[in-house]
C-alpha cells in the first residue's frame, strides 16, 4: 500500500469508528425512547458530563500545575459574568481575554 | 432563509469559533510535520470531525500502525460520545438527512450547545441544531487546513485562545445548575472527574463517562428501590 493509498484508507477507518461512536445509541435505543430510564439520564446527564467537560479541558493545567492560577482566575471570572450578566459571550470573551493575558506575560502575577 | 436564525446560530457558536480555529490549527501544523498534502488534513477535518481523534491520528499515521487497530483505538477513545447520544434521543426533533447530519456532527463541544437550545420552540431549536453544528464543523475544517497550509511557520499571538472552550463548558454547567437547582449532580461529577483523573489521567474523559452513567444507574435504582428523590 503506497502512502497515499494508506492515509486515505486510515481516513475512512477513522471516520467510521468516529461515526460508529455518535450514531449507535440512535440505532440501539430510539424505539424505546420513551423509557424511563432514557428520561432520566437525558436529564441528569448533561449537568455531570459538563462538570467532567470542564476538569477534562483543565486536566493539563490540574496535572502540570503549569498555569493552574490564571485558568482558576479565569474560570472563577466566567462564573461571575455568567452569574452576574448571563451573556455566554461575555463570560467565555472575558475569561479567555484574562487568561491570554495573563499566560502571555501582558498582565504579571504577584510571586 | 431566516437571517435572524443564522446570527443567532452564530453567536452560539462564537466560542466554538475561539476555541476550534487555534485547536486545528495546532492539529494542521502537528500534521504538517507529516509531509503530506495540506488538503489531507482538510479531509480529516470534513470527516473525521473529532479533535482528540484526530490529534491520536496523527501519532498512528506517523507510526504507519494498522487499520484494525486504528479502527479500534479510535473507537475507544470517542467512546463517550455514545453517553452524548443517549442523552439525546428524546432531544433531536429532527428527521432524515438533518438528523444524520447532527449525529454525524456530536463533538463534545456540538453536544454542549444543543443542551443549551433545550428551552428553545421546537421548530427554532431544530433550525439553530443544524446551523450551529455546521459552523462548528466550519470552523474546525477550517482551522485543520490552516494549519496544515501554513504548518510551522505560523506564528500568531494567540496563545491560551483555547481556554474559550473550558469557558464554554464552565458556562454551560452554571446553566445547567439554573435549570436544575440541585448541587448534588455537580459534585458527583466532580467526584467522579477527580477520581478519573487519579485512576488514569491519558483516558481520564473516558472513564469519567462511563463512571457517570453507572453512577447514574445507580442512582436510578436506588430511588425506584426506596421511592425517594436522590438528585
Amino acid at each position: 500500500m503506497d502512502a497515499q493509498t494508506y492515509l486515505l484508507s486510515f481516513i475512512l477507518v477513522a471516520a467510521l469508528a468516529t461515526f460508529l461512536t455518535r450514531a449507535l445509541p440512535f440505532v440501539l435505543f430510539s424505539r424505546h425512547s420513551d423509557h424511563p430510564l432514557l428520561e432520566f439520564l437525558g436529564r441528569y446527564l448533561p449537568p455531570v458530563l459538563m462538570v467532567l467537560l470542564v476538569v477534562y479541558a483543565m486536566r493539563d493545567a490540574l496535572l502540570s500545575g503549569q498555569d493552574l492560577l490564571p485558568s482558576l482566575l479565569a474560570l472563577g471570572v466566567v462564573v461571575g459574568l455568567q452569574l452576574w450578566l448571563r451573556n455566554a459571550l461575555i463570560s467565555i470573551g472575558g475569561g479567555t481575554a484574562l487568561y491570554m493575558l495573563l499566560v502571555q506575560g501582558v498582565i504579571a502575577l504577584p510571586g | 432563509m431566516n437571517l435572524s436564525g443564522s446570527v443567532s446560530a452564530f453567536r452560539l457558536s462564537l466560542p466554538v469559533l475561539f476555541g476550534y480555529i487555534p485547536l486545528g490549527i495546532a492539529f494542521g501544523v502537528l500534521f504538517s510535520d507529516l509531509g503530506y498534502h495540506w488538503l489531507w488534513a482538510v479531509a480529516m477535518g470534513l470527516i473525521i470531525f473529532a479533535g482528540a481523534a484526530q490529534f491520536l491520528a496523527v501519532g498512528l499515521i506517523a507510526n504507519h500502525a494498522g487499520l484494525f487497530e486504528v479502527g479500534v483505538a479510535i473507537f475507544l477513545l470517542n467512546a463517550r460520545h455514545m453517553v452524548y447520544g443517549l442523552s439525546l434521543i428524546n432531544r433531536l426533533g429532527l428527521r432524515g438527512w438533518r438528523r444524520w447530519y447532527l449525529i454525524f456532527a456530536l463533538t463534545d463541544e456540538t453536544y454542549s450547545l444543543l443542551t443549551l437550545l433545550e428551552q428553545r420552540a421546537p421548530a427554532l431549536r431544530d433550525r439553530l441544531q443544524v446551523r450551529v453544528a455546521a459552523l462548528n464543523h466550519l470552523y474546525w475544517v477550517l482551522g485543520c487546513g490552516l494549519g496544515a497550509w501554513l504548518g510551522t511557520t505560523l506564528d500568531l499571538p494567540t496563545e491560551g485562545a483555547e481556554f474559550a472552550l473550558p469557558a464554554l463548558f464552565m458556562v454551560l454547567v452554571v446553566e445547567q445548575y439554573r435549570a436544575l437547582r440541585r448541587p448534588l449532580p455537580f459534585l458527583v461529577g466532580l467526584a467522579i472527574a477527580a477520581l478519573a483523573m487519579l485512576l488514569h489521567p491519558d483516558q481520564m474523559l473516558l472513564i469519567s463517562v462511563l463512571l457517570a452513567v453507572a453512577v447514574l444507574l445507580l442512582v436510578r435504582g436506588g430511588e425506584k428501590w426506596t421511592h425517594r428523590r436522590i438528585f
